[in-house]
């Protein structure tokens, strides 16, 4: 008998001393684990259903419930670990692709980790962020090489030159393109409520723009991606800025598909495809086999939105990333998005997440190096994304030349996420990726948005904090300065990449 | 003056029926949840009712109308308006059970005791609390408290953990 049964990933654990058989966990359960004995009025619960979204454990009343790993371990094998193993009983018994959801999971060198920070001592005097002005403000767009101005009569400076388009930041952090289809739209409403309370600017993804978030299309970047979903001129024309998505973190090279059965009346509409099919994304663009297509579509929109929107490009992070990058820029884009290999996704096949791309911190390092090399930094913001947790990579990114960081995954956590990595599933019971009515009245938009504006607030007041250590007053001094950077436990090759020194090397 | 209420927003009921568990907490002798519904005997019914259809879900309990049919229909006074708050409250030591206000209340949002022959459970909105229990627990703020102008009250912000 070689057919396996199903593997439980989770144990649930229930206190029968606390239970109090409300059945609110049974309730709640998009997985169907927790059933009610109405015989016998007992609970049981089917560990192998169990996503590991820990909502049941939140809901409970009295604390009752505790989800835990399966303790239950194959023998010790350096090689063949338990994942290993049930991931081909799995594909044994479908044949087919595995598929996950949210970023890399797999141990590679988080280089974040083996970075740090400056600090000022004695010969320069750091500076109360509490006390004193911190300047976090940040602008997103083409530079000029130089700034021309003329004098007027009262001794007061004109700029002589037209200015291009500028998207301006108040926290350097901004919401990673998430469609409406692979999040709820109260996700969306989340999202772009917080960013306009903040002043940051959140992505609409491939899903279009819903009418219901009009009130926020000023703070929007909206996506022109390779199945042109919901592109309109009134979709260019609400928007704050145009991002041409190329690739993303996760899935690199690899198209998108939202199934059928996700899509709604709502999202149908939003789309525009009819109710019910496929949305399929191909991966690559087929109007794009060179830079030179590239540029076209750049201004093509930029001819659409009369060069009023900065146009940005999102590429996945991959070998090639600072050439690409370099033609990017040179074929006119005004921002150009990487997003690293921990990237997230509503889906893609476990393969292609794990083991495709490299690090941000290496690409963000490597572009901005090449694009000071050309002299082209100026011409275009470098957004990096694709695995940011705390305030402390936003300071490390922007040391190592981002000048703003796009967040997902930690923006979903804020709204509740536990990082099951079953967004593919459709049965997010946190509301969050799922379009099933039942789960997404779950996620109130008005908590949502006011916990992520919580989050802005925190790393902002972290940033700042962070910098007044340094004794920097405003990010942009930060902007590159990887002076402010020493490596621990890193390699020549990996310092000579990241363009910082390791600790104990003084200036 | 017009009394505090609890206003529904069924857009984000999840339906895990908390509110009634917080309910019966409060009502009950001891306050602690595990105890209430431990001692089945003393177990109080609760005040808030949930109702379900398809997707839709919400919680309701007594509106404290403006001209509410119970009270006027009440024979003894036992249904009767709290003259500081304007809430509308049951006296059961006054209430002899004809059931005239669970026959008149337009919501059927008042529950009979069969075995006593009194009106058990009504929406008292937590008198001896600053806020109401189901309020303070619903998960999603699917009920709030709004004062008599509709403004909403927020309880003493607090981080959720």
């Amino acid at each position: 008998m070689a057919k396996a049964k199903n593997i439980s990933e989770f144990v649930i654990e229930r206190d029968m001393n606390k239970c109090i058989r409300c059945q609110a966990c049974v309730r709640v359960c998009a997985n169907d684990v927790h059933k009610y004995d109405e015989d016998t009025g007992d609970i049981i619960s089917d560990n192998v259903m169990c996503a590991g979204c820990h909502f049941c454990e939140d809901i409970c009343p009295t604390g009752a419930l505790t989800i835990k790993r399966n303790p239950s371990d194959t023998r010790k094998n350096a090689n063949w670990s338990r994942d290993y193993i049930y991931r081909i009983v799995k594909q044994a018994s479908t044949g087919g692709i595995l598929l996950t959801g949210m970023g890399n999971d797999r141990p590679y060198k988080n280089y974040f980790e083996h970075i740090v920070l400056n600090a000022a001592q004695v010969t320069n005097p750091s500076i109360d962020p509490l006390r004193e002005p911190m300047e976090l403000r940040t602008f997103i767009g083409s530079k000029p090489d130089r700034v021309i101005c003329t004098k007027g009569k009262d001794e007061r400076c004109f700029l002589k030159q037209h200015l291009p388009p500028l998207l301006e930041l108040e926290v350097p952090v901004m919401f990673s393109a998430m469609s409406f289809g692979s999040i709820s739209l109260n996700a969306c409403k989340s999202l772009a409520k917080a960013a306009s309370d903040a002043g940051i600017y959140w992505n609409t993804g491939e899903g279009g723009l819903h009418r219901d978030l009009y009130p926020y299309a000023d703070r929007a970047i909206v996506q022109v991606a390779s199945g042109r979903f919901g592109v309109n001129v009134e979709y260019l024309e609400k928007a704050a800025a145009v991002e041409i998505k190329i690739g993303q973190g996760a899935k690199p090279g690899i198209g998108g598909h939202l199934p059928g059965e996700k899509v709604s009346s709502e999202i149908s509409l939003t789309r525009m495809i009819p109710e019910g099919s496929d949305a399929i994304s191909p991966a690559p663009h087929h109007d794009i086999y060179s830079i030179e297509d590239l540029r076209q579509l750049i201004f093509a929109i930029k001819e659409a939105t009369s060069y009023k929107k900065p146009v940005g490009v999102k590429i996945a992070a991959v070998h090639n990333v600072a050439p690409i990058a370099s033609g990017i820029v040179r074929a006119g884009a005004d921002f150009v998005t990487i997003d690293g290999i921990r990237g997230g996704t509503g889906a893609a096949p476990v393969v292609i997440r794990d083991n495709v791309g490299i690090p941000i911190e290496i690409a963000v390092a490597v572009v901005d190096q090449r694009l000071r090399e050309e002299g082209i930094r100026n011409q275009a913001s470098i957004i990096a994304a694709g695995g940011f947790k705390t305030s402390a990579d936003v300071m490390k990114a922007i040391a190592l030349g981002a000048d703003a960081v796009y967040i997902g995954t930690a923006a979903l956590i804020a709204l509740g996420c536990h990082v099951c990595q079953k967004c593919y599933t459709g049965k997010c019971n946190w509301g969050i990726a799922t379009q099933d009515p039942y789960l997404t009245r779950r996620l109130n938009p008005e908590i949502g948005a006011k916990r992520l504006s919580n989050l802005l607030r925190a790393w902002s007041l972290e940033i700042k904090e962070m910098l007044g250590g340094m004794g920097i007053n405003a990010i942009e001094s930060l902007r590159g300065n990887r002076e402010q950077l020493r490596a621990v436990g890193l390699t020549e090759t990996e310092l000579r990449i990241l363009g910082i020194k390791h600790a104990g090397e003084a200036w | 003056m017009k009394p505090k209420r609890i206003l529904i927003r069924e857009e984000y009921c999840i339906g895990c029926r908390l509110c009634e568990v917080f309910c019966i907490t409060q009502h009950s002798p001891s306050k602690d949840i595990i105890r209430t519904y431990r001692e089945k005997d003393t177990k109080p019914v609760s005040g808030i009712y949930f109702e379900e259809k398809g997707a839709l879900s919400f919680a309701i309990q007594c509106r404290h109308c403006d001209e509410a049919p119970c009270v006027e229909n009440c024979l003894t006074g036992a249904m009767h308006r709290d003259k500081e708050t304007g809430n509308v409250l049951h006296n059961k030591d006054r209430c002899v059970g004809c059931w005239m206000c669970v026959m008149s209340c337009p919501l059927g949002v008042i529950k009979i005791d069969y075995k006593e022959k009194k009106v058990v459970s009504k929406c008292d909105l937590c008198i001896d609390r600053e806020f109401p229990a189901c309020v303070e627990h619903c998960p999603n703020e699917a009920i709030i408290l709004v004062d008599g102008k509709g403004e909403r009250i927020e309880k003493e912000k607090e981080l959720k953990k």
